[in-house]
Parts: C-alpha cells; structure tokens; sequence
C-alpha cells in the first residue's frame, strides 16, 4: 500500500493538483495494533483517534458523526477496489454480474483444506458447492469435505448438504449463515465440530474489546461451556444453555463480533450435533 | 423524613427546543428531540432495565439490559443510544426482551460475589435491583469458570483476582465486584475532566484502572468521589457506608467551602452524618462534587473541637471552661466596660463568610445597632473588596454578572488570576467540559496551572506575567481591541457613555500600552498579549472568571475596573456565555458582603451616610446609627495598637492567619483587652482571645448562604449543634446581654427582616427557597424569579462606565536583598486557613505548604527537592520546604498558606489596594536560602502556641 501511494503520488493521481488539475487528493496509511475488533468500524474510529481499541454505539453513525467527532466515509477496501471498473465500464456493467439483490462480483478467499486455494473474483450467483468442488477442488487431504465456514472466522458452517446455496447474501441468511468478507475454511471428514464451536468462543473471548457483557463474559462462559459438554458434564442442561448463551449474544451484543460468534457455534451444532455427543435434531417439519 | 431518591434518567437531558413524539407501551409521549427512548420511558414513569446508564453521563449502551422493540426496525436496540424519532412505537417488555436480558443478567452474576448480605451496597445497588427487576432465579455456569471473585480458587492462586484498594481514604475499589460499566471511568472524563480512570485489558480482563494500574491514591486521581457516585454497586464504595450502613433519611444543603456553593444531600442515620452526595437540581453544581464537599466533613465530630464556652483574664493564662451564661455576661460586661472607659468607638466586630446569611447579618446588626458604632468588617477585606469597588464603580453592581451554567455557551474563556482547578474545582470541571467541547482558552497566570495543561485542556494562550504587572497586561489587552478596531461599536454607544468610551479609547492606545512596551515589565510576549487580545475581542461569545489574583494587589480594584472596560468595550456582557466573574473564595463572602459586612455599607450595598437608607434602618431597629464608616480590619489593628480600639467580637474567621503581615496582626490583637472569638477550634487568633465562644458547623444550623452567582441556597440543620447553639442564637444571646434586644425564633424569621430592609431581597423567603431550590438576587417584584444574569438589558448604573487604568507598579519590588517575587494561592485538598480540611484525610494530599521554585533559582542557591529553605522578605523569614518545578518561571516562587506553622503570612507585606486596603498577598519580593529546620520565629511561635491552649476543665466535672 506504501509504495503504491508513493507510485501514486509520483505519477501525480495524489496530492496536490492532480493530473495537473486544481484537485486535490491524497491517501494516509495508518497501521492498526492488530486488534480484530478494529475492523468494525466504530472501533477502527477509536482507534484511528489514538484511544482503546473500542466499539462505539450506534447512533449516530459514522457518516453524522465519525472520526474526531466528523463526518466520516467508511469504505472496506473490497468496496474501494471496485471503484476503477465501475468508472472504467459504468455501472451498468457491474450490475450485470450477480443475482437477486447481491449484484457485481466478489473477491472469493478460497483457504483452509483445500487443494487449490487462492483468491477468486466470481460474479454473486455461484453455487457453494462450485466454488469448493469446481474451482477448490475438494480437499487437499483428498478425504471428504464435511464442512465449510463462510464469511471469516464469524461465519456460519454449512455440511455438504448446503452446497446448493447459490453465493448470495439472502441465500445465505436464509439457512442462517453470511457471506460476510467472503473467506471460505474448507474442512475435511476429520475435523471435530464440538472444537470448531469451541474455537469460535475463544477467538471472541480473544479479540472481544470487553465494552459490552454479552461478548466480555459471554464468550468466556461459552468456552467453558462447551468444555463441559464435551467433557459429557450435565451434557443437556449445558446444550440447552449455550444455546441460550447463543441467543444473548446474537441479540444482545454491540457489535458483530459477539453478536456473530453465535453463527459458527450454533451452525456447528445444528448440523453436527453428533460432535457434541447430542442426538441430531429432527428436521424442522412444523415450518 | 426519608432519603431523598433522585430519578435516574439514563441519559442527560436534551437541550433541544423541538420536541418529538412517539409511543412507548401503547402511551404516547412528548420529549426534546435527542432525548434517548430509556429517558422517554422514565419521563412517563417506566423504568427500563439499565446498568451502564445514568444521566450524568452520556449513553454508552454497554450492559445490554436496555434493549427494546421498536415496530419496523430490526433486532433489538439499546434504548440508552436510540433517540426518540416522531411516530416511533417502542414496546420495553416482551417476551424477547426478557429472554435476553434475564441472558445478560445471569452472565453478570456468574462473575460477581453472591455476598448480598454483608455486602456494602446491600439495599443500595443497581445490579441487585436488576437481578430482581429480570427475574434472574439461576446462575446456570456456576462459580468454578474464570472469575474476578475469589482470591484463590482449588487452592490455587486467581490470576484475575485483584485485591481491594484501601488507599484512598475516603472510599475503596473492590475490582472483584466491578461489573467493568464504566460508568466510574465516564464519570472522571465526562463530568470531573481528570481522565484519571480507565480500562485496562480487554474483554474479559477488562477492569476498572486508575492511571497504570496504580492505587487510586498514587494515581491522577483528585478524589472528587464522581466515580463512586457513579458506581451501580459496591465497587467503589464510601469508607463511612462500610463502616456505618446505609442511610436512612438525607436532607438538602448547601457545602460550606469554597463560592462554588454545591448542592449537597447529607445522608443521615439518625444524627450520623453517613455521606455527602451531590444534588443533581443544585443548580450550582449540577450533582458534581470535589474531595472537599464530598469528604472532608469530618472536622465536624474532631477531638479538637471546642465544645464548651471559655474566658481567661490574660491570654497567658490558662483557658477556664464556663457555662453559657457566664461566658456571654462576661463578654458583654467586658465590652461595656471598654465602651465606658475608651468610648463608643473603641470597640468592633468582623462577620464571618464561613457563617450563613442570617448569622452575618445579625454580627453587623449586633455592632451597628448594639455597639452604636459601624466598627465591622469581615474577610472580603483581605479577597474580593477590590471587586466590589470596581464592578460598582464600573456597572452598578459588585458581583459577578453571570450563573455558572452560562459557561456551557461561551466560545472563548478567559482566566485571569485564578486557578478554578484547585480553589474552584467544581466549576472548573463545568468550564473544562466545555474546553473539550471546543470553547477557547486564554490564562493569564504567572504560573503553568492546571488550568494552562490538563487532560485534553490546553490553553490556546498563556500569559505567564511576572507578579504585579496585571494592570499593564489588561490595559495591553484593551490597546490591541481598541487600536485593531475589534471593539463593538454598537453596544458600546448604546450600553456605555460614548464620550467616556472615547477618553479611554484614547488612554489605552497610548504607546505606553502597547503589547510591545508591556512586554518588557510583564515578560509576557507582545505577540502572545496581541493573540490573546484578538481572540477575546473576536472568538465569540467571551467570558472572563477571575480570582484573588487579580484582587489581592496595590492595584486590585484597577485590575478588576480593566477587566470591566474589556468586557464592555467588546460587547461581552448582559447574555449567555459571556460576562465578568469573580469566583469567590468562600461559601457566603458573596453573601456577608451582600449584608452590610462593610464598615461603610449596611445591607444591599447603601452607605452609610445616606439619611434615606439609616432612617430605614433606625426606624425598624429602633437605634439611631452613625453616619461616618467605621473601621477597617487593617484601621482597627492600627487603632489597637495605638491605644484607642480595645475590644473586638470576631465571628469564624481567623485573621492572625489570613491576614498579612502576621505580626502587626498580633502586636493589634495584644494590645486589646477583651478578644472574643466565636469558632469551632481553637484558630490562631485565639491565642489572644479572652472569651471563647464554641461555634457550630454547617451541618448544625438552619441559614442560607449566597455564591459566587449571587445564588441564595438552603443551609439546613441535620444535626443538633454540639456546642449547643447555632452561631445566630449565640449573638442574640450576646445582644441581649449588651442591652440591644434581638428576638428571633428561627433563622427565617432574620431573612425576612432582610428581605423586609433590602430592595435585592424583597422576595425572599425561606419558604421560596424551600418550594425553588435557590434563587440569585436580585429577586423582588422587578424580577419575580431572581436574575440568572445580569445587566441584560443595560447596566444597573445606568450607562456602562468606562475607566482609566493607569499602571503603577507596586513598591513592593524585587531588588538585590529580595531578588524573587513570592505569589500565594491554593490546593485542591486544603481550604483556605485549613482550620477545617488539616482536620481530616485530606492532608494525605498537602501535608505541608511547600515552596514552588524555578529550577535555575534553586540551583543557583544550591537547593535540592525537599530541602527546608528559609524564605525571608522586610516584613519577616519563615522556613518550609521547596520543591523544584518549571511551573513558575524564574524569579517567581509560590506557596500556599493552609498550615499556621508555615506562617506564609509573616512574610506579606502591609501593601495593599489603593481603594479597599485588600492586602498586596500575591507579590512580595523575597529571598530563598537554604536552611536547617524552622526558623527562631516558628519555635516560639510553636512554645507560644502551646501555652495558649492550655485549658482547666470545668471544676463541677
């Protein structure tokens, strides 16, 4: 990002008088100390400002009152890096890509087990299933692909059953799950799904800012939680509470930290509850 | 009576003048647009459950328990962040609703104590409110998770477990019942402005942090007790809540330090005084406090305290304890003896700013009308009689002309000759808010007070004058606005006397006072005096506070007249957010100046010499009063000394150690023969007394006293006086036994004689004050609600008057004996003489004065920290220890003057303002070398000191 501004403002497109016009524009580059919690947005400010790392509550937003009390224009790099072909084929080509109200493209992370992983622009519309099987190429371990987490570490699993779940974000919400920055964690048949909800509560636990007390605490308990119900202690009362657990924090949190973590937790319990020594859930005929 | 329960709101109030609304549980409500839903639904009476909330600080929306369903929106949102919006349907309880917070509730309590019972806050605790207000009935984690609970856990040690902090001693941090709302780290940002707290860690280490997790007492922190107000549970806790229990009833008052006038509610256990809380309607303070106010009461119940009257033939012997009777007749036969044998004049009395209204009122009616002379004086003498000279002469008045909420809308504020941060801390919080909010700020101070450089608070412009020169640099200040033509021409011609506008005009842009001229005697730059000129004249709306550093010189009343003329000549007057300020220095010197404390002023400012004004009097006291002022406390001293002022009846207040030139102080008192001192301890200036009258504290009696805002506020008893009588009833008793009948059944019956004789009173009653919280005078029919600001719309004089300032340096001035100037002031923890606030923890702070010194000075005398110095002017040498700071430039060094055995005031000089005789206190040249110990004068002052407090009990006893 360095020497691309330096390159940008050598060729003259930053800084003063750009091309040779009366405008005038120019990048800053501020590097964050690392907290995950920082890339939402509210505490990126906080963190712009020098302060703790810390989510704001919203109102006011951002753009009625942002950074140093302004104004302010959050843009995700995903969203900057779509500015050049937009201006260069107009908006009506973007659009044209994509399905539903999901239009353009996204810049897939293909990562985790998976044979070939990579970044892969594809147009929204894609199925699950092709983007693992097709373009990743199952596994890399070459064993069966069990599970798949979509959206970063907050995102939902979805089983191999979901893979016709066409790359869209109300697809995606519609089996509770998000496309989030669109990284996708491929996992083989080995992978335990009790620990993969496990981890979930602890990379909360981690990266929580401890502003709000259903992620400071919350997530604590979770992990412990969990332990318990591995470790076959009061297995059903403490399912049951972490479930609870699970609806505290979705609705109560402050920010998509804790109020997310519940998707990789509750996904894996939903279609792996084997893993959690529970009985699997009957499917849902009442709805 | 039972405990004042003050409704918590959640979030401040919404200033806005539009108004929305909305319907929350089928009601429908009207609020001010900004008004967040959980203070919509309390302003109709529904509490919305809430622990990170409370309205003296902005919403956080932390705990989650707040959360709401509005129709139309998604998820649940906290009602503490979402405004109030037309036509919103808000529902607080549903079934959702529960299932979520009854979540949240049991994740608090699966890391908090379940020690209700003996806990501290049992009964007092918001977190116990909210387990009960969600109906949490299991804790389904257990206790064997990470916790911040137990110190140990299967024998092992907890590495999150903290122990409690005792060190402040005032009240304890328990991190282990800390539910990390933050409400204490808001507090000290928000409303105090130290950001002395934080959080440390993050997320489930998050925990409360003074400083680097430092103890509280070695942290920034000032001790103003907004966090523990703040606290929802026993976290940070009250010492005196510990070890006594929870209050049972409280009572509204008015603190008794400092002019800021706080709003207090003291919490009563019967007649244990259990804490002091800030009052959110005290319009003064708006429910903030400082260390002083909020803990250092205990003065009250000290051992020191006298309880019983005593009299002693010669102030060398012994103290003899006497009834009540005897002590008053022999007071009264003695001065009736003076006034036989030496004349009607040869007596007096000096009124107290510490007592109430009513009680001052009385002493000078007691001296007026029972001594038949206008020998009365009180210690305005020695602070703010310069303002009420030039603020007269200038506007009509003698007092500040704004309320302190006014602040919360200036642009730009100007300090001058005050540190708000350590003398009125309260109000300085108010006006530090607003420094954060943008307001500018212009200090002038020889100093680098706190003021200059705080937490987020930075002074746009310093001028760090050398001591003595504030005439020329105010004078500069008007060169600059009226040779850059910033002045505001209009309100000048129709505020102010054109013709005299132009005369000074003319006056200040002489060459003589130009920034570059004043630059070389203040030592101040001429572009810093030209930037901070432009920036009062043009930043908007501009106020000026100031303090004894502007009154207590040769030229205070010049000083505080060119302070006026700024004002005037840039329109800054007469609204909102602009104005001239004197921040008084004690609680009720507003108030004992206001009742005719002046040898030349009876009540309301009237001289003495108006036939009018006396006939009132004479006709209602049924006395014929002299016409020709009476002395001065420096005139009466002088008159002792030469053998015609024999007799003085002295109030609360302790002149041996306020007043300068502690010597002359003395050498008047000895040569009286009867010194009747009426205090709650034996005071310096008891050592010369012959009558010992024990006083009450504020805490004992029933009055009002008057701040810095003019604002006439409740004084009332909760407990019964020790000494046996309130300070009132003690100089009825005195009058009465001089031959002047006074009958008074209560206090209110004194205010309405005032009201009844003083035209700014006319409406004032107790009974208003009781139905109003307070009212700021004047209050009559012309203005029915009192006058949060004055000369609205047009001076109270008439036409504003405009004032040559000519600069005189004193004579008081550096040279080769006494090259450095010595300038006084305060500290945060002390108050004043110290009498009451040495008498409790707060010396934890200020053990002892020290003497401020610049590096360069003190490496030239070869002085290290902490070394005792002997500090020598002409008028005398005292000895105490320096401390080496930057903070005063070269060639200054500063003190403070709360301990009698550092004796500050032997080094004043007898200079004092040409107008009102206000003792020069803040410049006197001096030289500093280093010393071993307390100088000869401080040891027999110690020995003197000893024999003089020698007191032979009662016989009976």
């Amino acid at each position: 990002m360095e020497a691309a501004c330096a390159a940008g403002r050598k060729g003259g497109v930053l800084g003063k008088n750009i091309l040779g016009s009366q405008y005038e524009f120019d990048i800053e580059i501020r590097t964050g100390a690392g907290a995950y919690v920082c890339g939402e947005e509210t505490s990126l400010l906080e963190s712009l400002e020098g302060k703790r790392g810390q989510v704001r509550a919203k109102p006011p937003l951002p753009a009625i009152k942002g950074l140093f009390g302004k104004p302010t224009v959050i843009n995700n790099v995903l969203s900057l890096a779509t500015v050049p072909i937009v201006m260069d084929k107009g908006a009506a080509f973007y659009k044209g890509f994509g399905m539903g109200r999901s239009r353009g493209t996204m810049p897939i992370q293909l990562a985790g087990n998976v044979k070939h992983g990579g970044l892969y622009e594809v147009a929204f519309g894609i199925t699950l299933g092709k983007l693992v099987d097709e373009i990743g190429g199952g596994t890399a371990s070459g064993r069966p692909v069990r599970a798949v987490q979509v959206g970063g570490p907050l995102g939902a699993y979805f089983p191999r059953s979901y893979f016709d779940t066409p790359f869209d974000y109300e697809a995606f919400a519609a089996r509770d799950g998000l496309i989030g920055h669109a990284g996708i964690v491929v996992f083989d048949d080995t992978v335990d799904m009790a620990k993969m909800a496990r981890f979930a509560m602890e990379f909360c636990s981690i990266e929580s800012c401890g502003k709000c007390t259903p992620c400071r605490i919350g997530s604590t308990r979770g992990v412990e939680t969990i332990d318990k119900i591995m470790a076959n202690d009061n297995r059903a009362k403490n399912l049951e509470t972490l479930e609870d657990l699970c609806n505290t924090m979705k609705f109560g949190s402050l920010c998509a930290l804790g109020g997310f973590t519940p998707y990789p937790v509750m996904s894996a319990l939903t279609h792996f509850p084997e893993d959690f020594g529970a009985s699997p859930k009957l499917p849902q005929a009442a709805e | 009576m039972s405990l004042v329960h003050e409704i918590d709101f959640g979030t401040p109030r919404s200033k806005s003048e539009k108004e929305v609304t909305l319907t929350i549980d089928g009601q429908q409500i009207t609020v001010p647009e900004g008004t967040s839903i959980m203070r919509a639904a309390m302003e109709m009476g529904t509490q919305i459950p809430k622990l990170c909330a409370t309205d003296m600080v902005d919403a956080y929306g932390s705990c989650r328990l707040c959360l709401v369903e509005i129709e139309g929106r998604p998820g649940t949102p906290a009602s503490c962040t979402t405004p109030a919006m037309p036509g919103m349907v808000v529902k607080t309880q549903t079934d959702r609703l529960k299932k979520i917070r009854n979540g949240v509730m049991e994740l608090y309590i699966s890391d908090h104590p379940l020690d209700c019972l003996t806990c501290s806050a049992n009964g007092d605790c918001e977190l116990q409110d909210m387990a009960g207000a969600v109906g949490l009935r299991e804790v389904r984690y257990g206790y064997d998770g990470e916790n911040h609970v137990f110190a140990e856990q299967n024998g092992v040690a907890n590495e999150n477990w903290l122990a409690k902090d005792e060190s402040n001693p005032y009240f304890t941090y328990d991190p282990s019942k800390c539910i990390v709302c933050s409400r204490c780290v808001r507090a000290c940002e928000e409303v105090q402005g130290t950001f002395a707290l934080t959080i440390a860690g993050r997320g489930f280490d998050s925990r409360v942090s003074p400083g680097m997790q430092e103890s509280f007492l070695n942290s920034e922190c000032v001790s103003c007790g907004a966090c523990v107000q703040a606290c929802p549970t026993a976290t940070l806790n009250e010492k005196k809540v510990i070890e006594i229990g929870k209050p049972e009833h409280s009572v509204v008052t008015t603190c008794a330090y400092c002019g800021v006038g706080c709003s207090f509610k003291a919490e009563m256990r019967g007649e244990e005084l259990v804490r002091m809380v800030p009052y959110k309607d005290g319009e003064a303070n708006r429910g903030h406090s400082c260390v002083k106010g909020r803990f250092a009461w205990g003065y009250a119940t000290h051992r020191e305290r006298i309880l019983k009257p005593m009299i002693r033939a010669k102030v060398t012997d012994p103290w003899k304890e006497v009834s009540w009777e005897e002590a008053i007749n022999y007071a009264a036969s003695e001065f009736k003896r003076i006034q036989k044998t030496y004349g009607t004049d040869s007596v007096g009395g000096i009124t107290s700013s510490r007592c109430t209204n009513e009680e001052t009122y009385l002493v000078q009616k007691l001296i007026r009308a029972g001594f038949g002379n206008n020998n009365v004086d009180t210690c305005a003498r020695v602070c703010h009689s310069p303002t009420g000279y030039g603020l007269g002469q200038a506007f009509g008045t003698s007092a500040g002309t704004q309320n302190f909420d006014s602040v919360e809308k200036s642009d730009v504020v100007l300090v001058i000759g005050a540190n708000p941060a350590s003398a009125h801390p309260v109000f300085a919080s108010r006006m530090k808010k607003r420094l954060r909010e943008g307001a500018k700020l212009i200090v002038i101070d020889p100093r680098r007070t706190e003021m200059v450089k705080s937490a987020h608070v930075e002074a746009d412009y310093h001028l760090p004058l050398l001591p003595g020169t504030n005439v020329a640099i105010v004078t500069a200040l008007a060169h600059v606005i009226v040779t850059e033509k910033i002045y505001n021409e209009q309100f000048i011609r129709e505020r102010c006397d054109w013709d005299e506008f132009q005369h000074w005009a003319d006056f200040v842009s002489l060459p003589q006072n130009s920034p570059e001229v004043v630059a070389k005697l203040s030592g101040v730059p001429a572009e810093t005096i030209r930037g901070a000129a432009r920036l009062y004249a043009t930043g908007g709306n501009a106020a000026i506070y100031y303090g004894l550093g502007v009154t207590e010189h040769s030229q205070g009343s010049t000083t505080v007249m060119a302070i006026a003329n700024l004002s005037m000549a840039t329109g800054n007057i007469g609204r909102e957010g602009v104005g001239v300020n004197p921040l008084r220095g004690q609680n009720n010197v507003q108030g004992s100046c206001d009742m005719g404390s002046f040898p030349h002023e009876l009540p309301g400012y009237r001289h003495v010499s108006g036939d009018e004004v006396r006939e009132l009097f004479n006709r209602d006291w049924g006395v014929t009063l002299q016409k020709e002022p009476g002395l001065r406390i420096p005139n009466m001293l002088d008159a002792a000394v030469d053998g015609t002022f024999k007799g003085i009846y002295i109030q609360g207040e302790d002149i041996l150690q306020s007043d300068p030139d502690t010597k002359h102080v003395s050498a008047g008192l000895e040569a009286m023969e009867c010194v009747v001192v009426q205090d709650l301890f034996l005071n310096e200036t008891a050592r010369f007394a012959h009558v010992f009258l024990p006083g009450s504290t504020f805490l004992e009696k029933n009055g009002t006293f008057t701040n810095a805002e003019r604002r006439i506020q409740m004084v009332r008893k909760v407990m019964s006086p020790k000494n046996g009588y309130e300070d009132w009833e003690i100089t009825v008793m005195l009058s009465n036994a001089l031959g002047y009948k006074m009958e008074y059944s209560h206090p209110s019956e004194i205010m309405d004689e005032i009201a009844r004789l003083t035209p700014g009173f006319a409406n004032v009653s107790f009974k208003m004050l009781d139905e109003r919280g307070s009212v700021q005078w004047p209050c009559n029919d012309k203005a029915p609600e009192g006058s949060p600001i004055m000369h609205v719309n047009g001076f109270v004089r008439g036409k504003g008057k405009f004032i040559v300032t000519d600069y005189v340096a004193t004579d008081e001035k550096s040279g080769p004996r006494f090259p450095l100037l010595l300038t006084t002031g305060r500290i945060l923890s002390q108050y004043n003489v110290g009498a009451q606030t040495r008498r409790t923890e707060n010396s934890m702070w200020h053990a002892e004065d020290v003497l401020e010194i610049h590096p360069h000075d003190a490496e030239q005398r070869g002085i290290r920290e902490g070394d005792w110095v002997k500090l020598q002017s002409r008028a005398g040498e005292t000895s105490l220890r320096a401390t080496i700071t930057d903070k005063v430039a070269a060639g200054v060094v500063y003190t403070t003057f709360h301990h009698p055995d550092t004796q500050a005031n032997v080094i004043t000089t007898d200079f004092s303002d040409w107008a009102t005789n206000c003792p020069e206190y803040k410049v006197t040249a001096v030289q500093v070398s280093p010393s071993n110990g307390p100088s000869q004068w401080q040891r027999e002052y110690e020995e003197f000191s000893r024999q003089s407090r020698q007191i032979v009990p009662e016989a009976a006893e």
